[in-house]
């Protein structure tokens, strides 16, 4: 008996309709979130992500009533993010459903917002996004980026991640900003140097094309959950299918 | 007639899950509520937390929920509690530097140990978060038509040890054996989130809105 390793599919949301992008641009649509989320929820996935990209404060009723009717639909772990900047969002979200809700670029600026959460809503709920980047400078170092992607911030990944784990995050989700919509899999250096850093759940997410691929996460990158957006939106591979894969390769999952 | 469950609100965490999730288990009649004439009028409540420990408690005491619990555990009233929910029910709680709770049940709630592994040296992250299969330690009405080893969902960094009490009606293993399920009498209390379980989750939900609180 022990711990499963979940599975995540992701749902990126721009004004309420499921997307995924290509390196984070080049976008496709791939439909309603709460018919996406409710079949996921009925073919086994573990956990559903919901990130949403609009990061424009104007929209945000139409997150908070998606969460809502996903909510009451879906009774298996749901998390938010996406534009979260201050405790009343991470309030209202939690209020509105979410079982957890993650934050990106609000702890770049303002790290204290890690901590304040926590305390408030406990670490269970309070997920740190990282997008990263390889440097290619010989060092072997990854950089921290913010505003989905767009900005470099200077820091180093494995660093920030040790020091979200200390002011209260209860998980990191880790993207690989070059992996992320190549279908190539999962950055696994830094996947494995960040999970082997933190005592604290770490999932892996970028650059899923194969069920290998999600394999590979769980073991060569020792994370504790794998997530992956457009081969389970596009039917690529069913959330059964990759359970079955990782069930063969000896990794625990429920069935 | 319409069975009324009653889900407490003492204003921790949100508990629309709770409710879609009885509703989806068969109940038509939810409400959340702290109101203790109401919640003593139900006939069964469910008692849900989220969050640390020492808040929880304060807030259960401000609102005078705890008094209402106890009034409605001694009439007989069937009563679910979940997580920090159930964690409130023991005697004490090591979490936010050491908190008496309500001594429902004996027991003390520990934290999870430091650079925690597996028996083959996996290290073991905290919380202890995801799908977890419970071991059903003793027979209890609530576990009808759910299958021994079953997954739940677990999210949680203190945990109720598994050993030296015989109301533990459920354990899971975590480097640590822990217990997933508490009952006793009319009380039935879990660590897991029966409401974000799924199948498992939803027909122990749905055991709960027809159990008479014997066992």
């Amino acid at each position: 008996m022990s711990l499963a390793k979940r599975i995540i599919p992701c749902l990126d949301v721009d004004h309420g309709r499921v997307v995924k992008g290509m390196n984070f641009v080049g976008i496709r649509d791939a439909g309603d979130p709460i018919e996406i989320a409710r079949r996921y929820n009925n073919a086994g996935a573990d956990e559903i992500t919901l990130l949403d990209i609009t990061a424009s404060h104007e929209q945000r009723d139409i997150t908070y009533k998606t969460v809502e009717q996903i909510a009451s639909q879906v009774f298996i772990p749901l998390t938010v993010g996406g534009g979260v900047r201050t405790v009343t969002d991470i309030r209202r979200l939690l209020n509105a459903g979410a079982d957890k809700v993650t934050i990106n670029t609000a702890a770049i600026f303002n790290p204290d917002l890690v901590r304040e959460s926590a305390e408030r809503f406990g670490s269970q709920c309070i997920v740190v996004a990282m997008d990263v980047k390889a440097l290619h400078d010989g060092s072997g170092r990854y950089e921290l980026f913010s505003h989905g992607g767009r900005n470099a911030t200077g820091i180093e990944a494995i660093e920030w991640a040790q020091r979200m784990a200390h002011l209260g995050a209860g998980e990191i989700l880790l993207t690989s900003m070059d992996r992320d919509g190549t279908k190539g899999g999962y950055d696994l250096l830094i996947t494995r140097a960040i999970s082997d850093t933190v005592d604290i759940p770490v999932i892996a997410s970028g650059g899923v094309g194969t069920l290998d691929h999600l394999r590979a996460g769980l073991t060569e990158g020792g994370a504790d959950a794998v997530l992956a957006a457009s081969i389970f939106h596009f039917g690529t591979y069913t959330v059964a299918e990759a359970k079955a894969y990782l069930a063969q390769s000896k990794i625990p999952i429920r069935e | 007639m319409t069975q009324r469950v009653a889900v407490l609100d003492y204003g921790m965490g949100n508990l629309h899950s709770v409710e879609s999730a009885l509703r989806e288990a068969g109940a038509s009649d939810v409400l959340v509520t702290a109101d203790a004439e109401a919640v003593l009028a139900a006939d069964r409540i469910v008692f849900p937390g989220v969050g640390a420990i020492r808040d929880c408690l304060a807030e259960l005491r401000r609102l005078d929920c705890d008094k209402t619990l106890r009034l409605a555990v001694n009439r007989g009233t069937p009563v679910f509690g979940i997580c920090v929910g159930m964690q409130s029910l023991m005697t004490r709680s090591e979490e936010n530097g050491g908190v008496d709770c309500l001594g429902f049940f004996d027991g003390t709630v520990t934290r999870f140990p430091r650079n925690h592994s597996d028996d083959d040296g996996t290290k073991l992250k905290v919380p202890h978060m995801g799908w977890n299969q419970v071991s059903q330690g003793l027979e209890h009405p609530l576990w009808d038509g759910i299958e021994d080893n079953a997954y739940f969902y677990f999210v949680h960094s203190f945990f109720l040890p598994a050993v030296g009490s015989d109301c533990v009606m459920g354990s899971f293993d975590y480097g640590v054996k822990g217990s997933a399920a508490v009952g006793k009498g009319n009380v039935f209390a879990t660590q897991f989130h029966p409401e974000k379980s799924h199948d498992n989750g939803l027909k122990l939900l749905a055991n709960f809105l027809t159990w008479d609180g014997t066992c």
